[in-house]
């Protein structure tokens, strides 16, 4: 059956709803955001309505750069990290009996009830070198004595995966579950080992569903602003923080706006990118 | 021997058993047809010879050598699948290099294989196509190609062609036959269709229930059918109780058939009767007399049903051998001796 184009304004009254709410939660704090980003910043009071670009003048020196850099790398890692891990284990769960199955997407959803806070501050004691789990290493002989694992690099990385790593399944899991399981077994019976199989069949036969997880994950750890604080240095403090931080504390809100309007816009260029690489390699 | 052997194969699945105590033995070249209803165990036990299912117990030995133990991809063997399973993201000629690939062979020995068996299956040209491009029995052979990509010793099908409309599917069984032929491949074919059965089969293995009722050539099958259930599966045939007297004399409807015999220590059984065995003529003499209650003229044969004895016995003939009936006539049915098969009921 072809599908008529809608023709009168009725045609599209399902948009309205969606649309109104797309605007009044969006299209207008993003507007009023940018505004801001062009403001000049009052030192005595807030900021006084102006069109300069000093915000994103200062933005752009060496101490921003790395943060940016930092920030993206950060977010490329955990994207990274938990399809690698989540990939396999959904593909495996799916293998399981429903029950089984069911059990663990439900224990999954529940780790989404935790808070940003709790999470964080969970793993901070399990990383202190008196209450952590060194102390566990040490009593099964893996370790001399216990160290404290945070502050660092890799106690924020840990934090942000084991946060996204619930949502990074549950948007893999129904791809994975329509899959058609006779494509593995075809592959075996043409003399690929199951490790093989996997890589060769199920891992390119949804690609698209990869990607898609990859930007996901990548815009969801780039939000992250509290997990870097509790769990790192400052030098591991994302983009995220220092907006935080100007508009909140330094109370520099045309800053913090041009900043924020910056990330997007890098963002939104890597998942170009990155849908562009895709379309291109489809076309081979 | 070599060949295929099974040993006392048997599959459940907790309380389940999908397969019990199978034997069967194939010489190297035959083409054989699993055939049976469904859920009768027929799949399982391809996927048992092609290392997807392990049996519960048992063996499966190739040339004398036990290969219960080998894993599917070290079974040298080409598989195709009910639902084709070709790779989405693979071209048509990157789908049948695959098992090259696999084996690290370079690109020139695979595009040079894949060539070969794309003008095997009468798709040359066709290797740079995506294979969601292609139509279902164009896929079909696709799918046929890649499983014989290596030349494997075992060849398996898992009702391949039942996607397929009737007319392709006609047409694909005598080509699929022909290229078994050909290739001298030992050939596995699961299927529900009698009639595909009977198309390519040298040996057609009859299951129900887990079980191999009856392995033999297709016209034995149809001709001497080991049992009712076989009988009854294979073509339409006619079941009739038989009743033995005193002095051993068989008979059926009430009209004694001489120089049969009953199986040994039984006084009832059934008696199977082909359609196109059963003949009609008029009433009187030898001839069990019934009425015709139904003429199905399909033009190429025609069906008669006659009651007779609370019973609807079916002959079949062609337009020329059958005299003009009509429902409702009074005829005589006269069931030839050599036609009829006393079966265990």
């Amino acid at each position: 059956m072809k599908r008529e184009a809608p023709k009168s304004l009725a045609d599209y009254s399902p948009l309205f709803f969606p649309g109104l709410m797309l605007i009044v939660f969006f299209v207008v704090p993003f507007s009023t955001m940018i505004a801001v980003s062009f403001f000049q910043r009052d030192p005595s009071g807030f900021y006084t309505p102006d069109f300069v670009f000093d915000n994103y003048a200062r933005f752009l020196s060496l101490f921003f750069a790395k943060v940016l850099g930092f920030s993206l790398m950060l977010a490329v890692t955990v994207a990274i990290c938990c399809v690698v891990i989540a990939f396999p284990f959904t593909y495996l769960l799916t293998k399981r009996p429903r029950k089984v199955q069911t059990i663990w997407l439900v224990c999954l959803l529940s780790v989404l009830s935790l808070s940003e806070v709790i999470i964080g501050f969970a793993w901070s004691t399990l990383f202190t070198r008196t209450a952590g789990i060194t102390n566990l290493f040490v009593a099964i002989g893996l370790m001399k004595e216990p160290v404290a694992l945070t502050p660092s690099f890799w106690a924020v990385l840990t934090g942000m995966v084991y946060q996204a790593l619930p949502y990074t399944i549950l948007v893999l899991y129904p791809a994975l579950v329509r899959l058609d399981p006779t494509l593995l077994e075809a592959a075996r019976t043409l003399g690929a080992s199951p490790v093989r199989a996997f890589m060769n069949v199920v891992v390119p036969a949804l690609r698209n569903t990869i990607v898609a997880t990859l930007i996901m994950v990548f815009v969801f750890a780039l939000g992250s602003y509290l997990l870097p604080q509790i769990l790192g240095r400052p030098s591991h403090w994302t983009l995220s923080v220092l907006i935080t931080d100007q508009a909140i504390y330094q109370s520099n809100m045309p800053f913090a706006a041009a900043m924020a309007v910056f990330l997007v816009l890098m963002s939104l260029a890597l998942v170009g990118l990155t849908l562009l690489v895709g379309r291109r390699e489809n076309a081979l | 021997m070599s060949g295929l052997v099974l040993k006392d194969i048997t599959k459940s699945f907790g309380n389940f058993t999908a397969v019990d105590t199978a034997n069967l033995s194939v010489p190297h070249g035959k083409f054989v047809c699993l055939l049976g209803p469904s859920g009768c165990g027929k799949t399982t036990l391809l996927r048992m010879i092609a290392g997807l299912e392990d049996p519960s117990s048992g063996q499966i030995l190739l040339d004398d050598t036990d290969i219960t133990p080998v894993p599917t991809h070290k079974r040298n063997l080409g598989m195709v699948f009910q639902s084709l399973a070709l790779f989405p993201h693979l071209s048509v000629g990157d789908n049948i290099a695959y098992p090259l690939r696999i084996r690290g062979a370079s690109r020139d020995e695979q595009k040079k294989r894949s060539d070969e068996l794309l003008k095997l299956i009468h798709l040359q040209g066709f290797s740079d196509r995506p294979v969601a491009k292609l139509s279902g029995g164009q896929r079909q052979r696709v799918a046929i190609a890649r499983a014989l990509a290596l030349s494997p010793k075992l060849f398996l099908l898992d009702e391949p062609l039942s996607a397929l409309d009737a007319k392709l599917r006609e047409a694909m069984q005598v080509e699929l036959r022909q290229l078994q032929q050909r290739l001298g491949i030992t050939t596995f074919v699961v299927t529900h269709d009698q009639r595909e059965a009977m198309t390519m089969a040298d040996l057609v293995v009859v299951m129900g229930n887990g079980k191999i009722l009856q392995a033999a050539p297709p016209i034995e099958i149809y001709r001497k059918p080991a049992d009712a259930f076989v009988a009854d599966f294979i073509g339409m045939t006619n079941l009739l109780d038989a009743t033995v007297d005193k002095a051993g004399r068989v008979s059926v409807l009430g009209q004694a058939i001489p120089n049969l015999t009953m199986p040994e220590g039984l006084t009832k059984a059934s008696v199977s009767i082909r359609p196109e065995d059963v003949h009609l003529g008029p009433v009187g003499g030898d001839a069990i007399s019934g009425t015709v209650t139904f003429v199905r003229d399909l033009g190429g044969t025609i069906e008669t049903f006659v009651e007779t004895g609370g019973k609807t016995i079916v002959a079949v003939a062609t337009p020329r051998e059958r005299p003009e009936v009509v429902a409702g006539q009074q005829v005589g049915v006269v069931l030839p001796e050599e036609a009829c098969v006393v079966l265990k009921s």
